[in-house]
């Protein structure tokens, strides 16, 4: 007798959506590796290359990292609501995880209108990181190059999770999850906690390293 | 039954096979216009700076007094390359063959997400688009090569107008869709598989289709991140790969895109082929009507060859100016690939070994990809050996050699899989006597044009020059060049009967029974046409994919569906 293939053994109980957003974080991460590591390969070869937190804000931006992991943690309150069918927590939690990607984008927006428009004292930083101009921009160098690229590509992310998570909210205000039916919360959820989790190797190699 | 508007049923639709044939139709019209830039380039390195005759459109060069110049020439290599890698091979086998057979022959009722799927398509159809438009600019297409290698593919590296940054944004988008493809076949596969369809009983065109989606998840979006700098450089004036006198602010590595390029684009060579290995070595079985010699080591071999493939980019790089020492490991592993590559070659063999062979036009197709592959892979040896491939390097033996393994192996498995699942997505035959005339005129000129491109090369004519007449060590080559060129202009002309022979078997060819062929997966146990959801009952597999002439079994093939009792 020929055993038949009981669909729900592999990989325990994943749905077939949640392993389809893991292998989409894992060729994601693959995208996010390569931009990293060619980071890493590139500054290795620059002549210039500022020391940290001389033309970046550091304290600024730790705040935001701060922000992101919080949203996490929202989001995993969010998740712990639906699953206990509590509505009113889940909406509460999940409308809060985005607000924490909306600010988080304020304030990327924020340190790039400040590089982009200019001022004095960017100048005098930059002149002491050796390069000329009163602008911090994606052509002030290698070093603005990989900044801009690497922040972008993660801001992109961030806003794709906002407009993302903002779906799933209008959902779950129509009522559409409940303790019996969260397979998609939870797949959302991944990708902001991927999100969250790529924004700390950023942070640790371009702002502080 | 509920019916579907025209948009949602043809166009926009989320079927699996809709999706396949609509992949299928954008591959041939990619594959007649790279092939039809095949034909200009050869003429210009025939008749070098003569006019383009009129059968050829020479109109399209009125703006030069009817010669293609440098300039265009450039444009016309890049394009043929580009389009015939990601525009035509990729659509059909992938595209087209991936969506339909990966389903049906597992026992689905469609991929596992279907809206991605058809996202795929579209943003697939955006690229094509992209792509043609690049055409129309007023500085013309890229002209860097399809490897598009900085810092010549960057503004500053002489190539005017927008067209490199074309090049760049098609190509990223194919790569997305390239990706949501690829998370689709795999899924549908670990999952959506038919009670009783263990992977060991997977037909071997889906194990092809399967690995070759495992590669691209991973390699798609390494050059996805490649690409993305690449188009920053281009566009927004980054210099990640830009270096020595084009560098005004520190500038970077042109040598990490040729890696970040590489890692991908050896790959690339096996993503484009292991759907063919796995559809040639399902045929060899059908058409021989015997069990596939070694069914499990085949596939353990292909699976091998994804390993190894992930670790041999070097290999395009031994001129870059290499430590000896990696030079001498990438050549270890990239001549490691020939044992596994060896291994379900004389599989194959094993198949037709006293089978008994019936010579339909899908066998045809299919038996030449075991001569055209078995030359490109003995030619691939010299390439990957350092020493020789020094001398070997950017000639017209490297040209040869990939048209062995790219263009012949995965365009005779291409027709194959095209004449053999022909009935299945059209419900009609294609005309045999047409299938057959078309086989030998394309592999008899098809041998002509690649043999002796590698002879060139090997006599030292390099890739991409524009004029081999300037150069007096290739004077006596020009004979050559012109008899190469009229075999291509002959095997462009079969290919007009190729197509002529599609349209006509679509409206007019033999209407087919449901299972012309005998075969034994899945996709056959169904009435033409295949409604959306394919079966009526997800089937029961009680056995492995090659069960012909079983002697436990009435006829001499068993379906998946049969259980055989032993007696």
């Amino acid at each position: 007798m020929n055993k038949a293939i009981q669909l729900n053994d592999r990989f325990g109980a994943a749905t077939t959506g949640k392993l389809g957003m893991w292998l989409f974080l894992v060729m994601d991460a693959l995208t996010f590796g390569t931009i990293l590591i060619g980071g890493i390969g590139l500054r290795n070869a620059a002549d210039v290359w500022p020391t940290a937190g001389l033309i970046l804000n550091v304290p600024l931006t730790a705040f935001n990292t701060f922000l992101l992991i919080c949203s996490s943690f929202t989001m995993v309150m969010a998740l712990n609501g639906v699953q206990k069918g509590d509505r009113k927590s889940f909406i509460k939690y999940l409308a809060l995880t985005i607000g924490g990607g909306v600010i988080f984008l304020g304030v990327q927006v924020y340190e790039y209108t400040h590089f982009i428009l200019g001022s004095n004292e960017l100048g005098v930083v930059l002149s002491q990181s050796g390069f000329s101009g009163t602008q911090f921009l994606p052509f002030t160098g290698m070093y603005g190059a990989v900044f801009y690229t690497t922040t972008s590509f993660h801001a992109l992310h961030v806003l794709t999770g906002v407009i993302y998570l903002s779906v799933i909210l209008t959902q779950a205000v129509k009522g559409q999850y409940g303790s019996d039916n969260y397979d998609r919360v939870e797949v959302a959820g991944l990708f902001w906690h991927f999100v969250d989790l790529i924004w700390i190797l950023v942070f640790t190699l371009i702002y502080l390293l | 039954m509920h019916s579907e508007s025209f948009w949602r049923k043809d166009i926009f639709s989320t079927d699996h096979k809709t999706i396949g044939k609509q992949f299928l139709f954008f591959g041939i019209f990619f594959l007649l216009f790279g092939g039809f830039q095949a034909m200009l380039l050869r003429w210009q390195l025939a008749y070098p700076g003569q006019p383009v005759p009129w059968w050829l459109m020479g109109f399209l060069y009125e703006g030069t007094g009817g010669i293609i110049d440098p300039d265009g020439f450039n444009r016309l290599f890049t394009m043929h390359g580009t389009i015939m890698i990601f525009w035509a091979i990729t659509p059909i086998l992938i595209g087209a063959f991936g969506n339909f057979l990966i389903p049906l022959q597992i026992g689905a009722r469609d991929m596992a997400f279907p809206t991605l799927n058809m996202i795929s398509f579209w943003t697939f159809f955006l690229s094509g688009v992209v792509l043609l438009l690049s055409h129309f600019l007023p500085a013309g297409s890229a002209s860097g090569g399809w490897t598009s290698y900085p810092p010549l593919s960057l503004p500053g590296g002489g190539i005017p107008g927008l067209g490199q940054a074309f090049w760049t944004l098609s190509v990223t988008l194919m790569g997305a869709a390239t990706m949501m493809g690829a998370i689709n076949y795999i899924i549908t596969v670990i999952r959506l598989r038919a009670p009783g369809m263990t992977y060991w009983r997977m037909p071997l065109s889906v194990w092809g289709l399967w690995l070759t989606s495992i590669l691209n998840a991973i390699f798609v979006p390494v050059i996805a991140a490649g690409l993305i700098m690449l188009l920053l450089d281009q566009l927004l004036g980054t210099q990640f790969f830009v270096a020595g006198r084009l560098a005004a602010g520190g500038g970077g590595d042109p040598l990490l895109f040729q890696h970040v390029f590489w890692i991908f684009g050896h790959p690339e060579v096996y993503i484009l082929i292991l759907p063919v290995w796995g559809i040639v070595s399902d045929l060899l079985a059908i058409y021989s009507r015997k069990p596939a010699f070694g069914y499990k080591v085949t596939s353990i071999c292909m699976s091998t060859i994804v390993v190894l493939s992930s670790i041999v980019w070097g290999h395009h790089m031994y001129t870059t100016g290499m430590s000896p020492l990696l030079g001498k490991a990438f050549m270890f592993l990239t001549l490691l690939i020939s044992i596994p590559s060896s291994i379900f070659f004389f599989n194959w063999l094993g198949t037709l070994w006293r089978g008994s062979l019936h010579f339909d036009p899908p066998m045809l197709y299919t038996m030449s990809v075991i001569w055209v592959f078995g030359l490109g892979g003995l030619t691939g040896l010299y390439n990957a050996t350092v020493t020789s491939d020094i001398y070997l390097h950017d000639t017209m033996f490297v040209v040869g050699h990939f048209h062995y393994t790219l263009a012949a192996s995965v365009l005779f498995g291409g027709f194959a899989a095209i004449a053999h699942w022909f009935p299945r997505m059209f419900g009609r035959m294609l005309n045999p006597l047409m299938s057959k005339i078309h086989f030998w005129g394309t592999f008899i000129t098809l041998n002509l044009v690649f043999f002796n491109m590698m002879v060139v090369g090997y006599a030292g004519q390099h890739r991409r020059i524009y004029n081999p007449s300037e150069y007096e060590f290739l004077q006596p080559l020009a004979d050559m060049n012109v008899f190469i060129t009229y075999a291509a202009l002959v095997l462009g002309l079969f290919q007009i009967l190729y197509l002529f022979n599609f349209v006509w078997s679509l409206v007019k060819g033999k209407v087919a029974e449901t299972n012309p062929w005998r075969a034994t997966t899945l996709e056959w146990t169904m009435d033409y046409p295949i409604p959306h959801g394919n079966f009526g009952e997800i089937p029961q597999v009680y056995h492995g994919p090659h069960e012909y002439s079983n002697p436990n079994t009435d006829q001499d093939w068993a379906p998946q569906t049969v259980e055989i009792k032993s007696s």
